[in-house]
């Protein structure tokens, strides 16, 4: 399947159920989401957001189902897609900049350049020459985002980019998102903190058993969309 | 996209930075090796010429079990913080992950040979009666053997929850035919009991085809769940 030009749809999923042995994390998830959207997923823990979108980002395979990024499979669109785990995904040992050196290489970026802006962009120095394991909780997942966003990815899958980084970094994170999101970017957030987003996500989609069971405008499950 | 020779370079370096500063594969590989080494000296009390025919098996093996400490710390840094999912959600070659772990590994244990190797020739009074020179291609061959399947193996056993117990009972067996080789040119060239040609075709027919396998099935090994 090829995506049209003027085909508004981002992520397409049909039917996807995951399982873990004999328990289903998807059972049935079947969505569109459409592109320069900032989509917020949100619901109780183990109703299937993480797995939803390590599955979106290639991560998992549905064991039933498929997914289109853009038209592609998920590892075939991998250069399109931002991806940040709950964990950092970062060497703890090497610096900010040497960790995201590291990564821009894997995408065959190779300026420096490129690496400071997005070091700044999170509110970082790319002067810091400590290791990762030595900041604190926020700056790690300020680091974190940095390296998802480095190669300048069209759609991006955050899992709770917030949890544990105080609020006004919280409310930084957000303004860089929207930013993203204003200049077209298509972005999926996994939280537990919707209120951050009210105002600036385009989209809630609630998620309970491993199914999605509402989207809404509005962080009130009462607006119908 | 970077090519796999870029991605091989830019992850073979970041793993000896990160070695060189956790010293976590080294520092145990030495002490483990050196304790082999003693404890071997303290237990035998060989003349000159049953040093020659047993010390190829007590070099070989105490490499082994060294490699395997190695083996188990070069993937345990990838899985703290996940970090292998990024590599995962990356457009770069698996099999630059796995030549890079592999080259680094081949580093880390040619590191403790050449530390070693003084050890046991002062250890256990030895001199080549054959051709010395041709210890060197041993070597080569036969760490390479050692270090091409554990990577291999090390990554296969990765997500089991025991892999520490898994690693060596899967290495250890399919590993046979090399240590043969190792053990048995290397107690030709010590004690001068005619040519070790045989072995060495032998260990470089093993390590030409298990470097093939472990490169043709790397990929699927690593987006594996």
């Amino acid at each position: 399947m090829t995506r049209q030009p003027d085909d508004p749809c981002a992520v397409k999923v049909s039917n996807v159920i995951k399982q873990f042995g004999r328990f289903a994390a998807l059972r049935g998830v079947s969505a569109e989401f459409d592109q320069g959207r900032f989509h917020a997923i949100l619901g109780d823990n183990g109703a299937g957001k993480t797995t939803l979108l390590r599955t979106l980002a290639g991560l998992a395979q549905p064991t039933q189902g498929s997914i289109s990024i853009f038209g592609k499979p998920p590892r075939e669109a991998c250069r399109e897609i931002g991806y940040m785990a709950h964990p950092s995904l970062l060497y703890d040992e090497m610096s900010g900049m040497e960790n995201l050196r590291y990564f821009a290489g894997l995408y065959g970026l190779e300026s420096d350049e490129g690496c400071r802006e997005v070091i700044q962009a999170v509110g970082l120095d790319p002067a810091l020459t400590r290791g990762v394991g030595q900041y604190s909780q926020g700056m790690r997942q300020r680091m974190s985002l940095a390296r998802a966003i480095l190669h300048d990815p069209k759609l991006l899958f955050l899992d709770e980019p917030f949890s544990n980084v105080d609020i006004h970094s919280a409310r930084d994170m957000v303004g860089l998102l929207k930013r993203m999101r204003d200049a077209g970017k298509t972005i999926f957030v996994v939280t537990h903190q919707a209120l951050l987003l009210e105002g600036v996500a385009d989209e809630f989609v609630w998620m309970q058993a491993g199914q999605i069971v509402d989207r809404t405008e509005t962080v009130n499950r009462g607006s119908v969309q | 996209m970077s090519s796999l020779w870029d991605v091989t370079l830019a992850t073979l370096v970041k793993d000896i930075r990160l070695e060189w500063r956790s010293k976590d594969a080294l520092n145990s590989m030495l002490f483990f090796s050196l304790l082999v080494v003693v404890i071997f000296s303290f237990s035998f009390d060989p003349n000159a010429e049953e040093s020659r025919q047993i010390a190829g098996g007590l070099v070989w093996v105490a490499f082994l079990f060294a490699t395997v400490v190695a083996l188990n710390q070069t993937w345990a840094r990838e899985l703290r913080n996940q970090v292998l999912d990024a590599y995962r959600v990356s457009p770069a070659s698996p099999n630059g992950l796995f030549l890079a772990k592999a080259l680094g590994n081949f580093l880390f244990v040619s590191l403790l040979e050449a530390v070693m190797t003084p050890l046991f020739i002062v250890f256990y009074n030895l001199r080549a009666l054959g051709p010395a020179w041709q210890l060197i291609p041993v070597g080569i061959l036969g760490t390479w053997a050692l270090v091409v399947n554990g990577t291999f193996f090390a990554a296969l056993s990765l997500r089991t929850r025991s892999r520490e117990i898994m690693l060596p009972l899967l290495l250890f067996p399919i590993s046979i035919p090399a240590i043969q080789g190792m053990v048995e040119a290397t107690r030709i060239l010590l004690a001068g009991d005619g040519s070790a040609r045989f072995w060495i075709v032998l260990l470089l027919t093993y390590d030409v085809v298990f470097t093939t396998a472990s490169l043709a099935l790397f990929g699927t090994i690593l987006h594996a769940e």
